[in-house]
């Protein structure tokens, strides 16, 4: 190595140096961000119990700061946050996914068995019948906030209680009540006001004072007190609940607590247990699931190709005749083409439901026709594409004027000279090039009317429905389907509803595929 | 106008993914790396993160996790309610919190109430309070989101007896009534100035003003494409029609399903019989967004619709009457349901000392109803204060007339499967479908789907 070759390494690495402070600046300012992000949310992970999410929060916040502190690891800076965002946005999601597929995780099972338990029993407490109603106050000899509390009791015969997790005792000494006989002053105690008592909620829902025959005094609120009973208790041993009042016993069986006496009564309130394939089998094995399956799928398919294609020509179609630059108004007239794309989607999809109604509908009021738009299938279909063009050509329009005004008019004027018609220039100069540019926006338009639930629901909400079968109609695409079956007829059922996107992920990826390999061969051929 | 029901099934869809603990965390990291690092900038330009809105830019459906839903803010108390009660009960609220030395916040949920309170207290973020219509119970409970109210005996003794068994479910008391809502027969008495007692003599006045060309339709029942189960329920049960039978204590039996029996399909028959294809009385066409429109601009004289229909017609300026809804003559009563609006108490909720006691002994007290029902009128649930009331209100009659044969609008989840099946069908035959073929199929669905 020369001499001057090391001169200029040494000027271009103190060069580097100076250019590289507002950037160590930068950096330490965004790691301190993120530490600090970590900082507020920890925390929060400890109060909810979520010990996964702290470590893996700690864990991620770890590495950051290692990796960019120093200078090893120079390709993990350019990996790192890329890496992540992919486990975050792509990885977790598919693993909460699986996991939740594999669970009856929904309606009537989103407890822990312990949380299902304690809801049960809570709820099966009653009131002793004929028992008195107390005027309650609570009290403390010390801080409100934490000291121990005891029940100072107002009989509906106007003699005083205290009330403790021993039992109840009648207070003789000087008490001060109000008017209506509540307790407010006892030598020695703080009687809570309100807010103090309302602090002490997760107290008092743990403080049971005994009275008589299994019952116990509980609070209403904060200024009164009934004598209850648990119906309802819950043996650990033999992992049972017996209801007194029923004398039934029930044990847990699926995410339920179902009565033994064969019955098949069992307590609304469950929970989430691992159900392993059930789900995957409910997807392939229900006629009602799987038959239209193959239905909705062409019919989505075909909801997305026409949408495109109709869009697309109509504005295309537009984009050109608007091109010329003889045209007047050219700007005005675009603006008010543009108009359909200013207004929320959503309204429009609810006007153009109004307007296809049979007897009031103005689309019937002009053609003076009785036409049953969305009560018949092949209509429906009609009715969704119509709607659904007068929303999309706007885009297309505007994209295909940008394009078209790109497209150097030379390339035009020089295929006119070499003779070629209007038409000619157009097919073989024009359109190849705009094609190229909006090629890519035509494919993420199909993807995204592939999954466009809004139109389906607001315009049909899939309707109209065979007479025989209510979660699958004529103009259901996967999407609306999908969501039919999981949440619709029994509420949401997570565990189903994620079984059936996997399945669907599952047609998707294949298709997909099959699409890529023939790109690619296309591409060969291009080149 | 969309009345505030709450058995509409569309009303659970929806549910986004929950917030869970473990998501936080993972957006948490990201955040870390995304600020530690230069900007990725492969997000920005992918075709899933701006959709390219071929046909809407409608909003967007995936990230409706947890932004629906109101922050707690410092409130001591924190109250949900619909668009429509929030306001009312604000000025309550305030009542109660200077009575109590507390701040209470009514927040305002606008759609999805039931399945965005289910979700936000699921994961700790829910409110004390929910305001809701009994038939949530059953949901609520299952998912054990709700907590008994302890109200006494005498307490619940002062409601109307249908409200305090609307809010009893598997023998405890579930919340706290305040108004009770049923379906009456409106109609325009400058076109129809008797109240017809059948449904004969119904069509035959309806008919006869559209042939005057004073109407376009001889009666507006919402119906839709996918149908209304609430709205036709007194015409079903009048044909012969029953959702569940009633177990011995009087709660609804979801192993005794009527549709598909004998009496359903008699019934579904005259639905057929008033159908498009035979005398066009009930119709697609009409739905719940013009049915109480076609009433106020004159286009039919009567309307089956409830008070939430009453503010829009008074405002049209209609000369307007109540009655009940006739059934077919000959033939059972008309039953529709009573639905109950009432304060639930949240299961977790993080206050739950004030909410008992704004529920179990504030929402209680004649004075508050009554003060509810002066800011929004609907019939009180308290009979005291209902006594009260119409002595004075003709509409609180009318309704109190209207369900007096009403029945309990089911709380058992079961019910779910009910407003999607029975609906479509119901809607099926109103078009033209085969009546007999259509319920029993619907029937065969409802018992698969309950039976698991």
């Amino acid at each position: 190595m020369s001499t001057a070759e090391v001169t200029s390494e040494r000027g271009r690495a103190s060069w580097l140096k100076g250019r590289l402070v507002p950037g160590l600046i930068v950096k330490i300012v965004l790691l301190a961000i993120a530490v600090g992000l970590v900082t507020y949310a920890v925390p929060k992970l400890v109060d909810q119990h979520a010990w996964v999410g702290l470590g893996a929060t700690i864990a991620a916040t770890a590495v950051l700061v290692w990796i960019y502190t120093g200078r090893r690891n120079i390709p993990l800076k350019y990996l790192a946050p890329g890496t992540l965002l992919l486990i975050a946005f792509q990885l977790y999601p598919v693993l909460y996914t699986i996991s939740t597929a594999v669970t009856n995780y929904g309606d009537g099972h989103l407890l822990s068995k312990s949380q299902a338990i304690s809801t049960i029993e809570a709820a099966s407490v009653t009131e002793v019948p004929g028992s008195a109603r107390y005027q309650l106050s609570v009290a403390t000899k010390g801080n409100p906030d934490s000291a121990p509390f005891v029940y100072f009791l107002t009989a509906p015969d106007g003699k005083v209680y205290q009330g403790t997790t021993s039992g109840l005792a009648a207070v003789t000494g000087d008490v001060q009540k109000s008017p209506s006989g509540k307790v407010i002053g006892v030598p020695g105690w703080h009687i809570l006001n309100a807010l103090q008592v309302n602090h002490r909620s997760a107290d008092l829902a743990k403080f049971d004072v005994p009275a008589g025959a299994n019952g116990f005094v509980k609070n209403v609120g904060i200024s009164e007190a009934y004598v209850g009973r648990t119906a309802v208790t819950y043996d650990r041993a033999t992992d049972t609940l017996t209801d007194s009042r029923t004398r039934l016993t029930y044990h847990s069986k699926d995410g339920y607590f179902v009565a033994t006496d064969g019955s098949g009564r069992r307590f609304d309130t469950g929970w989430k247990v691992n159900v392993g394939l059930a789900n995957f089998r409910e997807v392939f094995d229900n006629a009602d699931i799987r038959g239209p399956l193959v239905r909705i799928f062409f019919w989505t398919v075909a909801f997305a190709l026409l949408t495109v294609a109709t869009t697309f020509a109509l504005g295309l179609a537009l984009a050109i005749t608007l091109d010329h630059p003889q045209l007047r108004g050219r700007r005005l007239y675009r603006s008010l083409l543009l108009l359909p794309y200013a207004l929320p989607a959503f309204i429009s999809l609810l006007v153009w439901q109004s307007m296809y109604n049979k007897d009031f509908g103005l689309i019937n009021h002009l053609l003076h026709a009785k036409i049953d738009w969305l009560g018949n299938a092949w209509t429906a279909r009609l009715a969704i594409l119509l709607a659904n063009l007068w929303l999309g050509f706007p885009y297309m329009f505007l994209i295909c004027t940008g394009v078209l005004q790109s497209i150097p008019a030379e390339l035009r004027d020089a295929a006119r000279v070499d003779g070629a018609s209007a038409l000619q220039a157009f097919r073989s100069v024009t359109l190849p090039l705009l094609m190229i540019s909006v090629m890519p926006l035509l494919i993420a338009s199909f993807a995204f009317n592939f999954n466009n639930y809004n139109a389906i629901k607001l315009l049909t909400n899939g309707g109209p429905f065979p007479s025989n079968n209510s979660t699958a109609g004529d103009t259901d695409i996967l999407i609306s389907y999908t969501f039919r079956i999981a949440f619709g007829a029994q509420g949401a059922q997570y565990g189903l509803a994620a079984t059936i996107s996997i399945a669907i992920f599952v047609l998707i990826a294949v298709i997909s595929y099959l699409g890529f390999r023939n790109t690619r061969r296309l591409e060969e051929i291009y080149r | 106008m969309r009345p505030s029901v709450p058995f509409d099934p569309p009303r659970r869809f929806g549910r986004g993914g929950r917030l869970s603990a473990v998501t936080a965390v993972a957006v948490v990291a990201v955040l870390a790396g995304a600020c530690s690092s230069s900007k990725p900038a492969k997000h920005a330009s992918s075709p899933g993160s701006t959709p390219p809105a071929s046909s809407s830019s409608a909003p967007a459906s995936g990230s409706s996790s947890a932004s629906g839903i109101p922050a707690r803010g410092s409130a001591d108390l924190v109250i949900w309610a619909d668009g429509q009660r929030a306001p009312v009960l604000q000025k309550l609220a305030e009542t109660f919190g200077q009575e109590n030395g507390v701040k209470v916040d009514v927040q305002t949920i606008s759609t999805d109430q039931q399945s965005a309170y289910v979700t936000a207290t699921t994961a700790g973020k829910g409110p004390d309070i929910v305001v809701g219509a009994t038939d949530w119970i059953g949901n609520l409970v299952q998912n054990g989101t709700i907590a008994p109210v302890p109200l006494s005996a005498e307490q619940l003794k002062a409601f109307q007896p249908i409200a305090a068994k609307a809010v009893t479910y598997n023998g405890s008391v579930y919340g706290v009534p305040y108004a009770t809502e049923n379906l009456a027969l409106f109609r325009n008495t400058a076109v129809a100035p008797t109240a017809p007692t059948t449904f004969e003599q119904l069509v035959s006045q309806g008919q006869a003003a559209i042939r005057a060309k004073k109407a376009q339709a001889a009666l507006a029942v919402q119906t839709g494409q996918t149908g209304d189960v609430y709205h036709m329920e007194p015409f079903y049960t009048s044909g012969g029609g029953y959702l569940f039978g009633a177990k011995s204590n009087g709660d609804y039996n979801p192993s005794d399903i009527g549709v598909g029996k004998p009496g359903s399909i008699a019934a579904a028959k005259l639905l057929a019989k008033y159908g498009e294809k035979g005398s066009n009385v009930f119709r697609r066409s009409i739905d719940a967004d013009n049915s109480i429109s076609l009433f106020t601009s004159g286009k039919t004289p009567f309307l089956v619709s409830g008070p939430w229909a009453l503010d829009t017609v008074k405002k049209a300026h209609v000369k307007y009457a109540l009655s009940p809804v006739p059934g077919f003559a000959g033939q059972q009563p008309a039953r529709g349901f009573v639905s109950v609006q009432a304060f639930f108490v949240s299961a977790k909720a993080k206050n739950a000392a004030l909410a008992q006691e704004f529920a179990s002994n504030y929402a209680t007290q004649p004075s508050v109803e009554k003060a509810l029902f002066e800011l929004e009128p609907r019939p009180p649930a308290l009979t005291a204060v209902y006594d009260e009331v119409a002595k004075t209100d003709t509409d609180v009659q009318g309704f109190y007339a209207a369900g007096k044969n009403a029945q309990v609008l089911p709380q058992i989840p079961a019910m779910a499967s009910i407003w999607d099946a029975l609906g479509k069908a119901e809607a099926a035959i109103v078009g033209g479908a085969n009546p007999t073929t259509t319920i029993t199929a619907a029937g065969k669905q409802i018992k698969k789907s309950i039976g698991s």
